[in-house]
């Protein structure tokens, strides 16, 4: 009796946490998604963003996410693929023990820090090497290229170490290095993991609202160069919803809607890649 | 001729004495066949003898040579090149047949895309598998049997060219028409190939070896003909392993 009381209890609260995630998605849908078709899909895939005059073209904000997300995988990959592998196959066990939780902990510094570390160090640092505002996506970039860095190094680490050693023996009983097996079978055979790891560490970019809106500019065009400013879809909304009303608010509530979409298709693709072993 | 040479090897894994005092010639073009109970130092014999102890933090004292070489003199990659290993389970790497086989010989050098299906092919006529994965080379490996996973690692040990073929109990996991198949195999490739076979089964040592060497405990028993260790041994502790007493 008393078991299936407490079933029932741990039953309503497991269902209520989903429940929210559903509230949350039929919320942000309701409010933005009839924007979307009132305004018109080409008006609202252009890049004419006046919210105050009716104009609600999100393009140079999407290009905006997609810049500096990209960006910031061109940063991440290759830091963060090969500090897994030095961790994973290099390393001692003492270094990996200290060296992980470290580069886990990179996860737990709050945003603005990494913001606030762009503004004093890093902008003024391409300002003055590579000219223009500073603000940039190139910053922008960099600092989410290291908050990045711990999902994929972590998830890539736990991936090269499910690889079986039999693997690694058979691969050195041929004659290969240490470095052509890595190279040649085992991130071969730990790709699946790999892959998930800088999807999801994608997803985190271009979800990133605070740090980006410290550094990267925010001017309303679409940047011509790295060293440009940017606006991203994230720093839209956390930008205007402050005084944005009507149809300016459900616009916002529409870039939430795209945002959403865009992680939604991030987390399945990244499901897939890792159940497919 | 010695083809290689053991000279009072010791190994020693952490405080625990794997291999003691062992001195040992294995002649060119012989099946030599080794023999014992489990943790008698079969299998770190042949891991000395191509270093692969060396991944285990292992320690090893005296001396191996191939060909009258020390292996210490060798690079590393050229030595596991030149003397092959196959382990008890097949160890398949993930792609096709056709990447398992090019693996090895990708390792050692550049080939031009014919020279290497070339190799690919010869090393699975040589392994005896070609007609049964002629029509399968892009299939993925781990989809073959079990049998026909441990002839996909002698072929690809075969495509690295090498010298000695050392065996770690390679039948262990497989039914007897596989075990026929892999001897079969063993005795037609030994005109150009030196083996070292750890078996579990006696009895296959007793069917292909030239000679055998018995282990216990880390150490070398003896060693002779397979027939006369089968036959007529001189060590008590031989007999009893054979007849089934103990191990």
């Amino acid at each position: 009796m008393k078991d299936k009381i407490a079933e029932n209890i741990l039953l309503l609260i497991a269902f209520s946490a989903i429940l929210s995630l559903l509230l949350i998605t039929f919320f942000i849908f309701q409010q933005g998604i009839p924007l979307i078709f009132k305004t018109g899909l080409h008006n609202f895939f252009s890049i004419s963003w006046s919210p105050t005059k009716g104009g609600f073209g999100i393009l140079s904000m999407i290009i905006g996410s997609l810049m500096v997300t990209a960006g910031a995988l061109v940063v991440g990959i290759p830091f963060g693929l090969a500090c897994a592998v030095f961790l994973a196959e290099f390393s001692s066990p003492t270094i990996q023990k200290t060296l992980k939780p470290i580069i886990e902990l990179l996860a737990g510094i709050p945003s603005v820090v990494y913001g606030f570390i762009g503004i004093v160090i890093l902008v003024p640092f391409i300002r003055e090497t590579f000219g223009g505002p500073g603000f940039s996506v190139l910053a922008a970039s960099i600092i989410l290229g290291i908050m990045i860095l711990p999902t994929i190094v972590s998830i890539s680490y736990d991936s090269l170490l499910a690889v079986p050693n039999t693997y690694r023996e058979g691969s050195y009983a041929l004659g290969a290095t240490k470095w052509q097996t890595v190279r040649m079978l085992l991130l071969h055979a730990a790709r699946s993991g790999i892959v998930a790891g800088i999807i999801l560490g994608m997803g985190r970019a271009i979800g990133e609202t605070m740090a980006v809106i410290m550094i990267a500019g925010n001017a309303l065009k679409i940047p011509g160069s790295l060293l440009d400013s940017v606006r991203t879809l994230t720093s839209t909304i956390a930008l205007e919803l402050g005084y944005a009303a009507g149809d300016h608010r459900a616009a916002l509530f529409a870039c939430g809607s795209i945002l959403f979409i865009i992680i939604i298709i991030l987390n399945i693709v990244a499901i897939r890649v890792t159940g497919r072993k | 001729m010695i083809k290689v040479a053991i000279q009072n090897l010791n190994l020693f894994y952490d405080t625990v004495q794997a291999l003691k005092n062992i001195s040992l010639d294995i002649q060119n073009n012989e099946i030599f066949g080794v023999i014992g109970p489990a943790n008698s130092g079969k299998s770190s014999l042949l891991r000395a003898i191509n270093r692969l102890y060396e991944i285990d933090y292992a320690r090893m004292t005296g001396r191996i040579l191939l060909d009258g070489e020390d292996i210490f003199n060798l690079p590393v990659n050229d030595l596991r090149r030149r003397v092959g290993l196959i382990f008890a389970t097949p160890v398949v790497l993930p792609g096709s047949v056709y990447k398992n086989i090019s693996y090895g010989p990708k390792l050692h050098n550049t080939f031009k895309k014919n020279e290497l299906d070339e190799r690919v092919s010869t090393a699975l006529h040589a392994a005896n598998l070609w007609d049964e994965v002629k029509d399968r080379l892009w299939d993925s490996a781990s989809t073959l049997s079990g049998g026909q996973q441990q002839r996909l690692c002698i072929a690809r040990t075969l495509a690295m060219d090498p010298e000695v073929i050392m065996m770690d109990e390679p039948c262990s996991g497989l039914d007897p028409v596989s075990t026929t198949k892999i001897e079969a195999t063993m005795l037609e490739l030994k005109k150009q190939y030196t083996f070292i076979l750890v078996t579990n089964n006696t009895k296959q040592a007793a069917r292909i070896a030239d000679r055998t060497a018995f282990f216990l405990s880390g150490e070398l028993i003896e060693v002779d003909i397979s027939k006369t260790i089968f036959t007529s041994p001189r060590d008590q502790r031989t007999d009893d392993y054979i007849r089934g007493r103990f191990g």
